[in-house]
């Protein structure tokens, strides 16, 4: 019993991971129907960020941070001005194939200028273990559960309570009256693509403070896995976004502990085709019939 | 005979014409073994790039997972030809049906989906056949499967190459292809047009996994040595690359894209990383400047044969 | 016995029913027109009558000789057994060519597969010229031959309409619907339209239901009509005793109408 809660506390903080880039994901589809492969390979780039700003420039974990989550929200919309704009109109296969090269643009552009070795993060979070009966809590993973849900709440907030958000959600919904009440549906776009990715490169400093490695091609796996949570929740579905994460967190680290590590893979990639044939829209999403 | 033609008649000479001078050029040691490796490879790409085209070109099916079927076909080979010592042509034969098989088992329940969903789909499949090769020891895991017996020369390859492109040529022209491509452009009118949609999509689909079945076997047995992780997400969007480079909907632009690009990747072999980088490059200036590829949708017409017919 | 007849049919969608008990009885020869304001249903009955969405309740017969229930039947298969339609927007196949959008609409007239396509049988020459042939003829019919290499999506509007009407001809229906074939025509081309529609009916031996927003067209041509509003059939007559029911007039003049 005990194993199976300390799986659990191991499989939040991943859930956690999963469920940050998943918002990015699932906020970018909501608002140009667009899967943004490249996505995983923001959250990549923030974990270098990271490692740069932690190694290189001394600074500390929260600096670090910060620093990391600005430049990718950066990074994120010079991508959608220079890659997704010109193929807005384009057909759906086009818009895919134009994430995919972005996506082996940014994971091969990075290994050819830091090359392909894994990197080590300093120590910049002291690790305490606490004791709770007989499990043992990192300090590590509180601070990503609490990172994240105060990240999570603060999304919601600008969501819902905001201009911008209230853009963000009109736009999603129809981008044509949205821009007919004078929303400027570019800013809103690069509003959406500035946040997901600042989320993304969030999750790849957390990732390496706490697994302590980094490779240039951490971004693919995360990345799919983040998409599946997506799906899995409701694409273009925020609560959805960070529930399929954790879901997907604790599943992924359930298999582990029986022995199945090896599947843990394929357990995402079976679970995501079982969604898409079953539930399509997710497990929060709502029916919507095309018109012929 | 209505086969019995000019045309067919002059293509024929053709075919066999330059079968014959490759022949000759390596038994007289003027290509030597180096351009025979690429020679090899630009023909297992020209397989895999016209299956993955009628299925996503003409059929407007978005797959990611192409590789999968490669994969199940070369270990079949590998399993054939090593462990029960088949002869080549039956190894190729079981690789194609077990490749086709697999595309039935995938194609059915994915091929329900459309756009993004079909291709996360497709490459999630694509992700477990790689993940079970890497779990079942027979086949050796994640170190790979050894001494496969060489079997695949100039003659396999060069034939091959021509069965596919004959193959899946007469089958888009024709009753089957007309409804493969009118699915690509509007499946909801091709279904009330009269056209069982979900059997043609899978039909097509079928139709690819054999053929990149048989590459599989022709990559396994030149090789010697094939691994799991040869066959994943990457080799996908390789064959992706070039459909989309030569143009989807065109048979021809397969066939000058494998080549083209089968020779940009032999001059940046030494910088591995920037070829890649390099190709993301070029997919991206095509989908914004030229989706439709080299060639859209037009193939290389042989004039000068149709005059003649009768 | 009527070739078609539709007893109470109904479809929900979610909490909405979009069309509900709906009875219509069609003879053969007949054409019948379906009106109503925007919303009212009229496209979702089309797509009920060929198989895109299955009646929730109800059911819809087809006689063919024996009477077959078409309910729950996939589209291609309604085809096959012989109602064909077209699109109230248009849906061609835009880049296959104007002969080639017609040679589709045969497939389910013609039976050559992969193996006979592959290896290039006599079967496959034989059905290829015969489709090739019947094509062109039908194109010849409906004056597109001079087009017929041309790409469907480069055609102009009112010939895409007739390419799309020969298209559904292609596949040798009993009962064509059109859907709203008028639309986007001025009263000039909507008089022509319905001289052809006419002549089509004769030449092709057909029954055929239409959707129509233009009244002089219905009541001009149409031997008898049904009228919609909200998902519910209102009236069903001659188009004379139509256009004096009070319903019919309250449902024009109470919403935007025609």
């Amino acid at each position: 019993m005990e194993q199976v809660l300390q799986q659990l506390i191991n499989g939040i903080s991943l859930g956690s991971i999963y469920a940050l880039i998943a918002l990015g994901y699932t906020m970018v589809y909501g608002i140009i129907n667009l899967i943004n492969f490249a996505h995983g390979d923001i959250y990549m780039i923030g974990a270098y960020i990271g490692f740069a700003c932690t190694t290189f420039l001394g600074m500390s974990f929260i600096p670090a941070l910060i620093v990391s989550m600005i430049s990718t929200a950066v990074l994120g919309v010079i991508v959608e001005k220079v890659a997704y704009k010109p193929i807005r109109k384009s057909t759906r296969i086009a818009a895919l194939i134009t994430a995919i090269s972005v996506s082996l643009f940014l994971e091969y552009g990075m290994m050819y200028f830091v090359k392909p070795e894994t990197r080590t993060f300093p120590e910049v979070l002291s690790s305490k273990n606490i004791t709770l009966g007989n499990l043992i809590v990192n300090n590590k993973d509180i601070y990503i559960v609490i990172i994240t849900v105060v990240m999570m709440l603060v999304l919601q907030y600008v969501i819902h309570k905001t201009k911008i958000g209230m853009a963000m959600r009109a736009t999603s919904m129809d981008s044509e009256a949205a821009q007919l009440m004078g929303i400027s549906v570019d800013n809103t776009i690069s509003t959406t693509f500035a946040i997901g990715s600042c989320l993304a490169g969030a999750a790849g400093v957390l990732v390496g403070v706490y697994y302590n490695s980094i490779d240039p091609l951490m971004g693919m796996m995360p990345g799919i896995k983040a998409f599946i949570a997506a799906v899995i929740g409701g694409i273009g579905i925020i609560p959805g976004a960070m529930f399929g994460g954790y879901l997907l967190g604790i599943t992924e680290t359930m298999v582990s502990a029986y022995g199945y590590s090896l599947y843990k893979d394929a357990v995402a990639f079976a679970i995501l085709i079982f969604m898409l044939l079953i539930k399509p829209k997710g497990l929060f999403g709502k029916n919507v019939r095309e018109k012929v | 005979m209505r086969i019995l033609n000019k045309k067919n008649i002059i293509a024929v000479l053709f075919i066999l014409l330059i079968y014959a001078a490759g022949e000759i050029m390596l038994r007289q040691g003027i290509i030597d073994s180096y351009i025979e490796l690429n020679i090899i490879l630009i023909g297992i790409n020209i397989i895999l790039a016209v299956g993955l085209n009628l299925v996503t070109g003409f059929t407007g099916q978005f797959s990611l997972g192409h590789a999968a079927f490669m994969a199940v076909g070369a270990y079949t080979s590998a399993i054939l030809t090593a462990k029960f010592n088949q002869p080549f042509i039956v190894a190729i034969i079981f690789s194609a049906i077990a490749a086709a098989l697999a595309g039935v088992i995938i194609g059915i329940p994915t091929l329900r989906l459309k756009g993004d969903y079909l291709a996360i789909a497709t490459l999630g499949f694509g992700e477990i056949v790689k993940i079970l090769a890497l779990n079942i020891d027979y086949i050796g895991g994640a170190r790979g499967f050894m001494d496969i017996p060489k079997y695949t020369n100039w003659t396999w390859i060069y034939f091959m190459v021509v069965l596919s492109i004959v193959v899946i040529k007469n089958f888009i022209d024709s009753r089957g292809g007309r409804a493969c491509i009118s699915i690509s452009q509007d499946e909801t009118a091709a279904e009330a047009m009269g056209i069982n949609t979900t059997k043609y999509k899978i039909l097509a689909f079928v139709i690819g996994a054999f053929f990149a079945g048989i590459a599989g076997a022709l990559y396994a047995n030149y090789f010697y040595f094939i691994k799991p992780d040869s066959f994943g997400y990457m080799k996908s969007i390789d064959i992706l690359v070039i459909v989309v480079f030569g143009g989807m909907g065109s048979i021809a632009g397969s066939v000058v894209g494998a080549i083209v690009l089968s020779l940009i990747s032999l001059f940046l072999q030494s910088i591995p990383e920037l070829r890649m980088v390099i190709y993301a490059v070029i997919l991206f200036l095509i989908m914004v400047y030229r989706p439709q590829g080299l060639l859209g949708k037009g193939e290389i017409k042989l004039k000068f044969l149709r005059k003649r017919v009768a | 016995m009527p070739i078609l007849k539709l007893n109470k049919v109904s479809i929900t969608f979610g909490g909405l029913k979009a069309v509900s008990d709906i009875d219509m009885t069609i003879e053969k020869g007949q054409i019948v027109g379906v009106i109503g304001p925007n919303g009212a249903g009229k496209t979702t009955l089309f797509n009920l009558l060929t198989g895109m969405y299955v009646p929730t309740s109800g059911e819809i017969l087809f006689d063919k000789g024996t009477s077959i229930k078409l309910n729950g039947l996939k589209p291609y298969k309604i085809t096959s057994h012989g109602i064909a339609r077209t699109f109230q927007n248009i849906r061609l196949f835009g880049d296959m060519t104007v002969l080639d959008n017609v040679k589709m609409g045969f497939h389910s007239r013609t039976k050559c597969g992969l193996f006979s396509s592959v290896i290039r049988l006599p079967s496959y020459y034989n059905e290829e010229k015969k489709v090739k042939e019947e094509a062109e003829e039908l194109l010849k019919i409906l004056n597109l031959d001079s087009k017929k290499n041309e790409l469907a999506k480069n055609l102009p509007y009112g010939e895409q309409r007739r390419l799309e009407i020969a298209r559904a001809l292609a596949s040798k229906p009993s009962i064509l619907l059109l859907d709203e074939p008028a639309a986007g025509m001025n009263p000039n081309e909507t008089k022509e339209l319905t001289g052809f529609i006419a002549w089509v009916r004769e030449k092709f031996d057909l029954t055929i239901i239409l959707i129509e927003h233009d009244i002089k067209l219905v009541m001009g041509i149409c031997n008898k009509v049904y009228v919609l509003n909200y998902g519910n059939l209102i009236a069903g007559g001659t188009p004379e005793e139509v256009q004096k029911n009070p319903q019919v007039i309250e449902a024009y003049i109470g919403s935007e109408g025609a």
